[in-house]
């Protein structure tokens, strides 16, 4: 059977981990390429590579990092972060991403997830949204959670997937950083319009919340976190383990290889 | 040296990326005398069947891969590199395929019942139906990478490994020198280089060529 997937998430600027990254048994590490290796021989089934570098400068340096990740790396590589059009894709792939996610991107050009997977493919095309209760009402906010849009986040992503988006990533901006665990009320509304793969994201902080999020809404394929990982907090190994014990389908590494 | 065949479908950073990686020199290619002069050839493939196969006719290259395959040089087709090593496809209309194996490709839809998802994108594990020199390295129950939402069915003469997804979907298939993964070996981590490293070491002389 088909595995949930366990996807690490690592926030770029000029060619380095944001914040770094401290594991108990490698020391510091802001180099994105041995952390992608890291993470890759430990069992994570995909990686998201998040680019917050705002001038061109940095932008190159993400994609010689991006290269030199894919050139010693074989698990598939997203990336996200200033994919504004089409060339943006273009950029990203030819340094060997797999899958490409728009966010703010996509609305401030509407079209541009039904011109990517016509070029590219729906399979390279990942809808990443922030979601935050307004009123009650689920809101897509843009430009990395600053700014409320007013959109109606489920009709959002309903109409990007129906335009050729073939993932999903949620992120919920109520849940996110709390670490009290995924926000299911809004995974299962995602869940109940989209027949694609839907990534939940956003207030993981122990195992037992990818547990309760795989356990409570099958329709979830993927957890993705970042700083729980990346402290290790969460150790990706012994969650696969935890996982096979709920028998929830997990993939497990041979790390003797 | 293996020869990567660029007709102008999908990313080839990764596979070529892969075979550096196990210490096989590969070169990305569309040239005929390149393509002659490797010991190994490699079909690759995203995309739209349709869109693949004109594109493989339109540059002369479905003439070259064939000879090659009829010389008897492993040849491997990777996900839709790997459907067009059939006799046709079902993917909107009818379409031809290289021919090389017998068997056709068809919607997982129609096969997997309600509730999956498609296309089947993760890691799914190999279920092992008969032992090929590609696999020699693969042990059952390995995961592999997968994103597709057609399959190869009626090809047991050459079904090498199937997938659960629904149903028993084709994975992985050989016959002679000709090879084929529905997964990607590229994105499969170690498991998927060790599948190239085999077919790196295929000598195509188990069964004769095609």
């Amino acid at each position: 059977m088909i595995t949930k997937r366990i996807i690490p998430c690592l926030d770029v600027k000029n060619g380095r981990v944001v914040k770094g990254v401290n594991f108990l048994n490698l020391g510091d590490v802001a180099s994105p390429v041995e952390l992608a290796k890291y993470y890759s021989d430990h069992g994570a089934d995909e990686l998201v590579f998040y680019d917050i570098t705002a001038s061109a400068e940095g932008r190159g340096l993400f994609t010689d990092i991006l290269t030199e990740t894919a050139r010693t790396v074989f698990i598939p590589l997203t990336v996200g972060g200033g994919i504004n059009t089409t060339a943006d894709f273009d950029r990203v792939l030819k340094c060997g991403a797999d899958k490409v996610s728009v966010n703010s991107g996509a609305i401030r050009d509407p079209s541009l997830v039904g011109k990517a997977a016509r070029l590219y493919g729906d399979q390279c095309v990942v809808l990443s949204v922030d979601v935050k209760r307004v009123d009650g009402v689920f809101r897509i906010f843009a430009k990395g959670g600053r700014e409320n849009t007013g959109m109606e986040a489920i009709e959002w992503i309903r109409r990007c997937v129906g335009e050729g988006a073939g993932e999903v990533v949620v992120n919920s901006m109520d849940t996110d950083g709390v670490k009290q665990g995924f926000d299911l009320e809004l995974l299962e509304k995602v869940c109940d319009v989209v027949k694609v793969p839907v990534i939940a994201s956003g207030g993981a902080g122990k195992i037992e919340d990818f547990i309760t999020l795989f356990k409570t809404l099958p329709g979830v394929d993927a957890g993705l976190a970042a700083s729980i990982f990346h402290f290790g907090e969460v150790e990706i190994s012994a969650l696969k383990e935890e996982m096979r014990r709920n028998g929830i389908s997990a993939r497990i590494v041979d790390r003797a290889e | 040296m293996v020869a990567i065949i660029d007709y102008g479908v999908g990313n080839l950073f990764s596979l070529r990326s892969s075979f550096a990686a196990i210490g096989v020199e590969a070169a990305v290619t569309a040239d005929p005398e390149t393509i002659h002069k490797a010991d190994r050839v490699i079909l690759p493939g995203v995309g739209a069947f349709e869109d693949a196969a004109r594109k493989l006719r339109e540059t002369g290259l479905d003439r070259v891969v064939r000879a090659e395959a009829a010389d008897g040089k492993p040849l491997m087709g990777i996900c839709l590199g790997m459907q067009m090593l059939f006799e046709r496809s079902y993917e909107y209309g009818v379409h031809e395929g290289l021919g090389l194996l017998k068997g056709e490709i068809r919607p997982i839809a129609e096969r997997i019942g309600e509730g999956l998802k498609i296309p089947q994108m993760g890691w799914n594990a190999l279920k092992i139906r008969r032992q090929s020199p590609i696999l020699k390295y693969t042990q059952e129950g390995e995961y592999v990478y997968f994103v597709h939402s057609y399959s190869a069915v009626n090809c047991d003469e050459s079904l090498l490994a199937t997938v659960e997804y629904g149903a028993d979907l084709t994975a992985c298939v050989g016959l002679g020198n000709v090879f084929g993964c529905q997964f990607h070996p590229e994105k499969s981590g170690s498991v998927g280089l060790k599948i190239l490293k085999a077919f790196c070491e295929a000598g195509g002389e188990t069964e004769g060529a095609v």
